[in-house]
């Protein structure tokens, strides 16, 4: 299996802003979080890009991804019809080939910077079939994650074949059908936002979305169903992934770059300046 | 190797399912204490579960029925005290090792083999418990809520769709709509939890979901009798609201969600627990119950309501009402946090199981339990539930053969026709009989026969398997007719066979009478739930199903008016039109004009709002007010609603003047004295009586009886004295004087009716009462000895009308002999008790503690009560209840001194001259009888009075035989300094008493002739009276509300006791050891099973011959 081509999704009409801000990377460089996210995918070997936008955001992105190396691609979804529909959208782009999905508004920061894509393409081909990487996560955040259920691959420490996956279980449900052998008690496999899939992925959405009385669908049901259907696995991710869009989500993923980055020792002493300053406010205000 | 270990751990059926009683029987001595021995030991090395709570019944058995019949063991030991502690704190293999230490070391006997049988049984129980709650634990889907311990934990996200509203709109309301569930086989109970983890090919059931309405009430149509309700309200609270219980609650603090015995929403606070809506890991976590509203609402100030409404249906109907209005309240909670997908409509098959499982879960919680079979009403149609092979990867494997949760199969139409589910509904007749039950102990008697394998027992449980097949069967081709014809011979066979408390004389009346009126037109009759006399069914030619219907209802308010003197009656019996609901459990969402709640909710709710400054309403709240406005004009049946409502808001007249005037009627008839009683409520304000005051002087110096001072008649008398008392017998010297004044408050826990009138037990092929037995000891007598026996039943204010009437009815059971009733003339009226009281008997007394999650129910309960006596006044007079359960008797000391009062005793001797002795005893003595050699020997040693005493078990208290300060005498358990002391006593007070008539006339200063002049005997009572010490008791008394809905309160009433007069030196007293069979007394129905199994009731049938009505 060769994984040339990635999809990422960026058209939620209410975040349209945010694949625009900046942020500081692990070297140092401005850029926008679109541009990191593409740059991730670059350094996974991708040659072929797809963004997946809302109508019309197709030449502000653009611009901010003038320095790509990849060839980029950039399709609209004509109506807003979910994360699901997003990607199937880039049906015509993908063709009959494996490809790297995710989201427009995460980031991921580890210690080796875009290693995080890297690995899992590597997964992948190494495994040839579909992967997502999953990170272990305490049961009381179930309800913001798709989450996997499966076993351990034998002699593959890390890797697991999924059963099943379900979008955002309760913990009664994730108790049923998620448990995950050599986990902690109350603890599962959630998606970590980025996967690679086989093409047989439309079939099924294309099935769910004309199934689906409000032509939406989600895409862990899809998931769920390409396990059924051929050989899936999940990839434990030891790297952090921040999502941008939540309050302070932009901030604390820009606090995690600068501190694993070539900045780390100033942007350390400038917190500890803050924190020293504000003990201090409450004295300096007595003495006044 | 052991040939009980051998029985227990035998993989084939035919030597596993051996009967324990049929081995022991067989057995030598000497074979049946080495056998104990042997299982005592490997029972600790055992791994299976139910190879151990096997091995602990049969100690229990071998203790209880077996050892105390033989000669060999018939010591003097006495129980430790320590050990008896152990048992009470629930401490059972502590308390065996001290009562086997004891055992060792050469104090075999009656009482250790007691003590060590309920240690065993305790533990078997307590074993089973356990792996229950272990299961319910750890099915999977239930262990994340136990390990959520603070809001942080907790994602439980509430579904959006609840919280979308229109401005000015309410939160649309979920509304859960559940039918009951009836069991159409009567599984032979197999629906219990441990027969199902032991035996589950044998755990079946055929059980339906329905619909009801009550008939006649107001001309509805059956629907779904159970209802929950759940929307979002905009404070920072959840508040729970029972419609039909008539009470609601705002709770803000965690904790207080876990305080079940608070309030009467036990069951709500359950399901919310349960449910996961608050998790249970959350108990005592001190986190803010609005930190966890934020994390499930998403924002601040917002709150979760729930109500619960049951429609008219009352409680004890055997139809599940409680487990499935739980799991409806369960379901409701699930779908509205997305733990089960469906938000409305049907659940799907895993999620009813879910739904089922937190049920058994919040029943465990709130302290209650049922069967498996229960929560069946979340299922629609009929089903067939089977226990299930506990297989690898459930919590059960390797721990017991079966799941705790079974497999529901839906029958399919294809399989029982839409024509035979007619036919089932045209021929069928549910009511509810209205008796007031207790089927707690049922389950045990069941689990516990289950286990020893008794032979006619099981037998009587396979016969229910063929049963349930045939039934099954029928339901396949059709035959209406074969259903009822097999429910009738499941109720005539295994079900009594099993229990054979199930049936009662109330429901054998109602078969009999309709079997007259109906002949063949009538099918049969069908058992529900736990026993009879509740809910029932009756099946009939649906030809005659209209005019069946009628007749019952008029039959079952006739038989239950005829038997209400002796039968506990919590309602008035109703019949209930029903049909099969093929839904189980459904939800709908009502948003918009639709989002309404049910006028009851309105009544309890708006009042308390139309109070309040309306500017300081939120905007649920005035909308709540709008919409019921809106309702209660124009709308269908606005009528009634707003007058309803009215009612509720406005004052109405007082209707409890007239139930104080007749109290006071009452007591002035029943020689209330006033004066006394401004006296004791004084004395118990100022804390001059109480419990602690009934005590003796810790100076007292307090001895067992020494053996020489104890004639032993447990194997007969000489032939010397036994002709000295058949001569008296031959010549009419004596009479029996049965004493049937008091309430047996602990036979119906309260419930007020007359005990000697209750037809307890079926004996000789009838159900008997009391009195009857009584009677009949005294017919057997007259005819041996060729003199009619004068029988005095002795009464009082409570039981004095019901029992002439009875006597009259029965014509006195054909008795020949002179038959008197001796009215008593001294009532009290009750008191609500003082907390001192109240903590001592609580607190300060050796007290059973419960498993753990009832302990805390029970807790809780008791703090609610004491609150309520607070508030009711400490020691003022009780009067909020019906006039009889307000007044009280004042103790057995005054029922002989009455016979001298009301001329019972003077119109006796002067018929009589020759007359000379009494025997006197208690109503629920069934052994005493006037045994000639007894009597002998009375006569003989020349006594004013011969005390019979019987040797002490564990569950005999309330003092004994001792030496007080070196007098030997009788005292009163409530008098010991400290309960230890009653332990150090080897005899129990059988409270039966042979009495010197002349000599007792004496010791109160008085002869034959002095009887005619009241005054003087007026006088030498009360002088003596004066001389008798006072005891404060406390009792429970049972109020009675809503649709069979219960409370017990605890009142306070002061009694004298006959056994004091055993402390009057010039009062000459002998004491005799009689056997158990005779001495011993049936204080609680619990006690029936043993006394039937020990061959008690066959003992006593023997004394016995019964005449004709």
């Amino acid at each position: 299996m060769r994984i040339r081509k990635a999809v990422i999704t960026a058209a939620g009409k209410d975040q349209r802003n945010l694949p625009m801000q900046t942020l500081f990377d692990q070297q140092g460089v401005e850029r926008s979080v679109l541009s990191m996210v593409v740059r991730e995918a670059a350094g996974a070997g991708i040659e072929d890009i797809c963004i997946v936008v809302y109508p019309g955001d197709q030449e502000p992105y653009a611009k901010l991804l003038a320095d790509t190396t990849a060839r980029l691609r950039f399709v609209a979804q004509a109506e807003p019809r979910g994360y699901a529909h997003a990607v199937f959208c880039a049906r015509e782009f993908v063709g009959n080939e494996p490809f790297l999905h995710f989201v427009g508004d995460h980031l991921y920061v580890g210690a080796e910077s875009g290693a995080c894509a890297r690995r899992l393409v590597e997964a992948a081909t190494a495994e040839d079939c579909a992967v997502s990487a999953v990170q272990v996560t305490r049961e009381s955040l179930l309800h913001l994650y798709g989450t996997v259920g499966g076993q351990q691959l034998f002699g593959k420490r890390g890797f697991y074949r999924v059963d099943t996956v379900l979008e955002k279980p309760t913990p009664t449900a994730a108790e049923q059908h998620l448990i995950v052998p050599g986990l902690r008690s109350g603890q599962y496999l959630c998606f970590h936002g980025m996967h690679v899939l086989t093409p047989a992925i439309f079939d099924i959405l294309s099935a769910l979305l004309a199934e689906s009385p409000n032509g939406r669908a989600s895409l862990s049901s899809a998931l769920a169903e390409l396990a059924r259907r051929e050989q899936y696995l999940a990839m434990i991710q030891s790297s952090q992934r921040f999502d941008v869009g939540v309050k302070y989500g932009l901030f604390t993923a820009q606090l995690a770059l600068a501190l694993s980055g070539e900045d780390r020792a100033e942007v350390l002493t400038q917190l500890v300046n803050i924190l020293a300053a504000r003990e201090m406010l409450p004295e300096q205000g007595a003495a006044d | 190797m052991s040939e009980l270990w051998r029985i227990i751990t035998a993989q084939k059926p035919e030597i596993r399912d051996q009967s324990v009683d049929a081995f022991c029987r067989r057995a030598t001595t000497e074979q049946l204490l080495a056998e104990a021995g042997e299982l005592e030991q490997r029972r600790h090395s055992c791994q299976n579960l139910y190879e151990r709570i096997r091995a602990l019944f049969f100690l229990y058995s071998i203790h209880r029925f077996h050892l105390p019949t033989r000669p060999e063991t018939a010591g003097r030991a006495q129980i430790p005290f320590v050990g008896y502690e152990k048992l009470l704190h629930r401490r059972y293999e502590e308390a065996i090792g001290i009562f086997l230490a004891a055992w060792n070391s050469g104090g075999q006997g009656d009482g250790l083999s007691s003590a060590l049988a309920a240690a065993y049984r305790g533990l078997a129980f307590q074993t089973l418990a356990d792996q229950v709650r272990r299961s319910v634990r750890s099915v999977r889907g239930n262990q994340w809520m136990f390990r959520t311990g603070h809001p942080a934990d907790y994602s439980l996200r509430l579904r959006p769709e609840l919280l979308q509203r229109d401005a000015g709109e309410p939160f649309p309301i979920l509304h859960e709509t559940t039918p009951v569930r009836m069991d159409l086989s009567h599984s032979g109970w197999s629906d219990i939890f441990f027969l199902g983890m032991d035996l589950p090919e044998w755990a079946r059931v055929l059980n339906v979901s329905i619909d009801l309405a009550v008939r006649g009430s107001d001309g509805t149509a059956p629907k779904p009798p159970v209802e929950a309700y759940l929307r979002v309200i905009d404070r920072p609270v959840i508040r729970l609201v029972s419609v039909d219980l008539d009470v609601s609650a705002e709770i803000g603090d965690l904790q207080e969600l876990f305080d079940f015995g608070r309030d009467y929403l036990g069951l709500l606070k359950a399901a919310v627990i349960a449910s996961g809506l608050v998790p249970p890991g959350l108990e005592s976590s001190g986190q803010p119950l609005a930190h966890l509203l934020r994390e499930l609402l998403g924002q601040d100030g917002l709150g979760i309501e729930i109500v619960s409404h049951v429609n008219g249906i009352p409680k004890g109907s055997r139809l599940a009402v409680s487990t499935n209005l739980l799991a409806s309240l369960i379901s409701v909670c699930m779908r509205a946090t997305r733990q089960v997908t469906s938000l409305t409509g049907e659940l799907t098959e895993p999620e009813r199981r879910l739904v089922a499982a937190r049920a058994i879960l919040g029943e465990w919680l709130g302290g209650s339990g049922g069967g498996w079979q229960d929560s069946g009403g979340v299922w629609p149609g009929i089903k067939l539930i089977e226990g299930v092979r506990a297989a690898e990867g459930d919590a059960e494997f390797g721990i017991s053969r079966g799941r705790l949760l079974p497999n529901h199969r839906i029958l399919p139409h294809s399989e029982v026709s839409e024509e035979t589910r007619q036919k089932l509904q045209d021929s069928l007749v549910l009511v509810h009989g209205g008796m007031a039950q207790d089927v707690g102990p049922i389950l045990e008697m069941v689990t516990e026969r289950y286990l020893l394998r008794s032979e006619a027992e099981w037998a009587g449980r396979k016969q229910a398997c063929k049963i349930l097949d045939e039934i099954v069967a029928d339901l396949r081709s059709g035959d209406v007719r074969a259903i009822g014809g097999a429910t009738q011979r499941n109720f005539d066979g295994p079900i009594q066979s099993i229990i054979p408390w199930a049936s009662n004389l109330y429901t054998e009346t109602l078969i009999e009478e309709v079997r007259k009126t109906f002949g063949q037109a009538f099918w049969g009759f069908w058992m529900l739930g736990g026993m009879s006399g509740g809910g029932m069914g009756f099946i009939f030619d649906p030809k005659r199903k209209r005019e069946a219907q009628e007749h019952l209802g008029v039959l079952m308010r006739e038989v239950s008016h005829r038997l209400a003197g002796g039968v506990p009656f919590a309602m008035q019996p109703v019949v209930y039109d029903f049909s099969i609901n093929e839904h189980g459990t459904y939800a709908e969402l009502l948003t918009g004009n639709s989002a309404k709640l049910p006028d009851g909710y309105y009544n309890l709710i708006l009042p308390a709002l139309l109070r309040r400054d309306q500017r300081s309403l939120s905007s649920s709240e005035r909308s709540d007010l709008e919409r019921f406005s809106s309702a209660c004009h124009g709308e269908q049946g606005a009528e009634v609603r707003t007058q309803n409502f009215l009612d509720r808001l406005l004052p109405q007249g007082n209707g409890g003047n007239e139930r104080q005037e007749s109290l006071d009627s009452l007591l002035a008839k029943n020689g209330f004295d006033p004066i006394q009683h401004e006296r004791i409520q004084a004395a118990l304000r100022a804390g001059r009586i109480g419990l602690a005051q009934n005590r003796l002087p810790d100076s007292t110096i307090i001895e067992d009886a020494p053996p020489e001072q104890v004639r032993d008649a447990r194997h007969g008398v000489d032939a010397r004295l036994r002709k000295i008392g058949e001569e008296a017998l031959a010549s009419g010297t004596v009479a029996v004087v049965t004493l049937a004044g008091g309430a047996g408050s602990r036979w119906t826990r309260g419930a007020g009716v007359v005990k000697a009138l209750s037809p307890f037990c079926r004996l000789a092929g009838r159900h008997r009462t009391f009195l009857e037995v009584h009677l009949a000891k005294s017919r057997r007598t007259s005819r041996i000895y060729g003199a009619q026996v004068p029988h005095v039943i002795t009464t009082s204010y409570l039981t004095h009308e019901p029992t002439e009437q009875h006597l009259q009815r029965v014509s006195s059971y054909g008795y020949q002999g002179p038959l008197h009733l001796s009215l008593g003339r001294a009532v009290g009226l009750r008191l609500v008790p003082t907390v001192r009281d109240l903590r001592f008997a609580w607190e300060e007394t050796a007290q059973q503690v419960l498993d753990a999650q009832a302990q805390k129910v029970r807790e809780s309960t008791r703090a609610a009560l004491i609150e309520w006596a607070q508030r009711a006044g400490e020691g003022s007079s009780y009067t909020d209840n019906l006039p009889h359960q307000c007044m009280h008797p004042v103790g057995h000391w005054y029922e002989v001194p009455n016979l001298f009062r009301n001329g019972v005793l003077k119109s006796l001797l002067d018929s009589r001259p020759g007359l000379r002795y009494l025997m006197v005893h208690n109503v629920d003595t069934m052994g005493a009888d006037l045994e000639p050699g007894i009597l002998g020997y009375h006569i003989d040693s020349g006594a004013a009075m011969t005390v019979e005493v019987i040797t002490r078990r564990i569950e005999d208290h309330g003092g004994g035989l001792a030496r007080l300060n070196g007098h030997l005498r009788l005292v009163e358990g409530m008098a010991l300094p400290s309960e230890e002391i009653e332990f150090q006593l080897s005899y129990y007070n059988s409270n039966t008493f042979w009495i010197d008539i002349d000599a007792l006339l004496r010791a109160f200063g008085l002869d034959r002739a002095s009887l005619s002049d009241s005054e003087r005997v007026a006088a030498a009572v009360r002088s003596v009276a004066s001389r008798m010490p006072t005891y404060v008791t406390i009792k429970d008394v049972k109020k009675r509300w809503g649709k069979g809905q219960e409370d017990v309160f605890p009142v306070a009433q002061f009694e004298k006791l006959w056994v004091d007069m055993t402390a009057l030196p010039e009062l000459a007293c002998e004491y005799v050891v009689v056997p158990r069979m005779r001495g011993q007394q049936l204080k609680e129905p619990a006690q029936l099973d043993g006394w039937l199994r020990d061959g008690s009731a066959a003992f006593v049938t023997g004394l016995c011959e019964f005449g004709t009505e």
